[in-house]
């Protein structure tokens, strides 16, 4: 059982585009059964943030190649990709590398 | 290629993460900073030896090439994204740098706006315009900002591939670095506190910033717009169009660099953008030129040399320094924002490895390190050729291709027609009313100067430029200098493969002797033209009807030789 939480989603790069514009957005995750991790938060962002054209974004469950994912300006490499667990005041922070040059 | 469980040399495991939480690793550099990235397959950095490797980097590869001399002046061409933002807050670094690792050259910066072609309104290009400045004003280098409409009022010189040998060789390079030093350590030495190259430096960054004179503070000429966006528009692929978007972006900062003395240009190619591109252009046909568009210098140009310093870079590595270090960069929407992946073979191909590179991390610098081993050798040894008008390569057709598919979809672009004088012909107004090509287009004549034009200026293309204008119907949206040196170089060579057609009526300009030969000159070496046209002005000329001339061998590969 998870706890509601309450986390930071920002988007650079480009990606914003799909989220009608807005980098930052402070989000309440509400409390379920399972716990908070990146793989869970990529659903929600999908059904509640995502504006357009989700295939630009993600890519069966996880970001799209070319997304770079920073958990606390963190590689989400080191933690563990998809499966990192979210904590309270978390800052996630997905860069698109494929525009612009 | 790739196959599942193949080791590619890298240490660490491919596929899944590295199966620890952060806080137990150690950077591998230092073996005591908490990582932060993770570079190439399994290497963990922390943020202090992230930055010393990014920067050593960029300083590497200027300093391995040896081709950006002390003192010299290089324009960086700026487009507002990372990896050009982070080029030039290098070079910002780099620049003010203790003396013995400063780089040493005089910078400038060029932003080019290239709303027009993306369909954007002129309040939010002068949005992006007021951000880009700022941003520019910071940065403090001599900054030009130019928009893609002013390609509308290049000259056809720009076109010309000047014969001047760029600044120095590899050889001069130790000489020059050295009494560079020499010098600085002199006037250091005098108390005036600075290299000459410094204070140079000082003047220009305390210069108000110098804006383009052709390019007040407001939207350009509507005129202007409006044509680019016809051009754009009238374009029928999206492959067709970033493509010709880079080469008038290409020729754009090419002539602001002629124009202010720069002699390189630095572009913000990363090591992923130049692996994707070289694999793009292998689709697209520009096999021939692939050292030249993914190298580290493309000399194509002449007296200007483009350069790539950020090659070694991969677009994540660039991401995190940016994010890390607060470096600023403009978002602008380009051509293909939001195009779904299949709409252009770039979009595709950038798709394709990326996704690879997902799976195997070393797709990436396996298809640069390829980029690296290409060697730029001139065609069959012959290194003064006719060049490709758009792209300025040295042109890779041959008339032995006639007979082949390519040769079939060249020969589309003129059409047969049977010859008849053309007293006999209907006055037919051959132009229709858009577009008055007066100089292409002989009144009374049968329709025919436009695809005689479109012939003159596909016949100067090299392969992949070719099958690029295939999806462009109509040429004369072009900007005015593409086809005023298309038309130049024909009548200086020449050239008039109107296969089909034997005679036309004597116009003012083309051809000057009044008579076309019907033949498919071969488009390379000039000097055999030249010759040729010696000795066909003392031939018997022939005045419509049959026969095709040329070298015997070539008839039967024309396919049309003959006005039949």
């Amino acid at each position: 059982m998870a706890a509601p939480l309450s986390v930071e989603v920002e988007f650079g790069g480009g990606a914003e585009l799909l989220f009608d514009g807005i980098k930052k957005h402070q989000v309440t995750l509400p409390g379920q059964e399972e716990p908070w991790d990146i793989r869970n938060l990529l659903v929600w962002i999908k059904k509640n943030l995502l504006k357009e054209r989700p295939e630009l974004f993600i890519q069966g469950d996880s970001v799209r190649p070319g997304i770079l994912v920073l958990v606390n300006d963190a590689d989400w490499e080191l933690l563990g990709e998809l499966d990192y667990q979210l904590q309270d005041q978390d800052s996630v922070l997905f860069i698109s590398t494929l525009h612009g040059g | 290629m790739c196959q599942v469980g193949e080791d590619y040399g890298d240490p660490a495991p491919e596929g899944p993460p590295p199966p620890r939480p952060g806080h137990e690793l150690k950077c591998v550099k230092c073996k005591e900073g908490l990582p932060v990235v993770v570079i190439r397959a399994g290497d963990a950095f922390c943020r202090d030896c992230f930055r010393a490797f990014y920067i050593h980097k960029f300083r590497a590869v200027l300093g391995k090439n040896r081709l950006i001399f002390p003192g010299e002046k290089v324009l960086l061409a700026w487009s507002g994204g990372p990896s050009s933002s982070s080029m030039v807050w290098q070079v910002l670094e780099g620049l003010g740098r203790d003396s013995a690792k400063r780089l040493r050259f005089v910078p400038g910066v060029v932003y080019v706006d290239e709303g027009a072609a993306c369909g954007q309104s002129w309040k939010d290009r002068a949005r992006t315009l007021a951000d880009v400045k700022l941003i520019l004003q910071t940065v403090g280098f001599p900054w030009h900002t130019v928009a893609l409409e002013e390609v509308f009022a290049l000259p056809p010189s720009v076109l010309r591939c000047s014969a001047q040998e760029p600044v120095g060789t590899m050889g001069n390079y130790k000489v020059a670095v050295d009494s560079f030093l020499q010098q600085e350590h002199m006037l250091g030495a005098e108390g005036v506190g600075g290299s000459p190259n410094s204070t140079q430096g000082e003047e220009q960054l305390g210069q108000p910033c110098t804006q383009d004179p052709q390019h007040p503070a407001g939207p350009p000429p509507a005129d202007q717009t409006e044509a680019l966006s016809r051009l754009f528009d009238s374009v029928k692929t999206l492959t067709a169009k970033e493509e010709l978007l880079q080469t008038l972006r290409t020729h754009l900062i090419l002539h602001v660099a002629r124009t202010h003395g720069y002699s390189k240009v630095m572009t913000g190619d990363s090591c992923t953008r130049l692996a994707i591109k070289l694999m793009t252009s292998l689709a697209l046909g520009r096999g021939a030129f692939l050292a030249w568009d993914t190298g580290f210098s493309d000399e194509r140009h002449g007296d200007v040399v483009v350069v790539r310093p950020m090659r070694e870079h991969t677009l994540k590595e660039v991401a995190f320094y940016n994010r890390l270090f607060a470096v600023p960069s403009v978002f602008t929407p380009a051509i293909d924002t939001k195009a779904p992946e299949k709409a252009s073979i770039h979009r595709l191909m950038e798709g394709f490895l990326l996704r690879l590179q997902a799976q195997f991390p070393s797709t990436v610098s396996t298809v640069y390190r390829t980029s690296e081993k290409l060697v730029k050798a001139p065609r069959d040894g012959c290194a003064a050729g006719p060049r490709c008008l758009l792209c300025m390569c040295l042109l890779d057709v041959d008339t032995a291709d006639s007979a082949t598919a390519f040769g079939a979809q060249t020969q589309d672009c003129s059409q047969m027609r049977p010859p008849t004088p053309p007293a006999e012909a209907p006055t037919v107004p051959c132009c229709s009313t858009e577009v008055g090509r007066v100089q292409n287009c002989f009144r009374g004549t049968k329709p025919c100067g436009r695809e005689d034009s479109r012939a003159r200026v596909i016949e100067q293309l090299c392969y992949s430029c070719r099958v690029n204008m295939k999806d462009v119907p109509s040429l004369d949206p072009l900007p005015p200098y593409i086809l005023a040196e298309a038309q130049l170089r024909s009548q200086r060579y020449g050239l008039a493969p109107r296969l089909g057609e034997c005679w036309r009526g004597p116009s003012r300009r083309w051809p000057p002797w009044g008579k076309v030969p019907r033949v498919w000159l071969p488009p390379r070496a000039s000097p055999e033209i030249q010759e040729y046209l010696v000795e066909s002005s003392d031939d018997d000329v022939h005045t419509g009807g049959s026969g095709a001339w040329g070298p015997p061998e070539q008839e039967g590969k024309d396919g049309q030789a003959a006005c039949d």
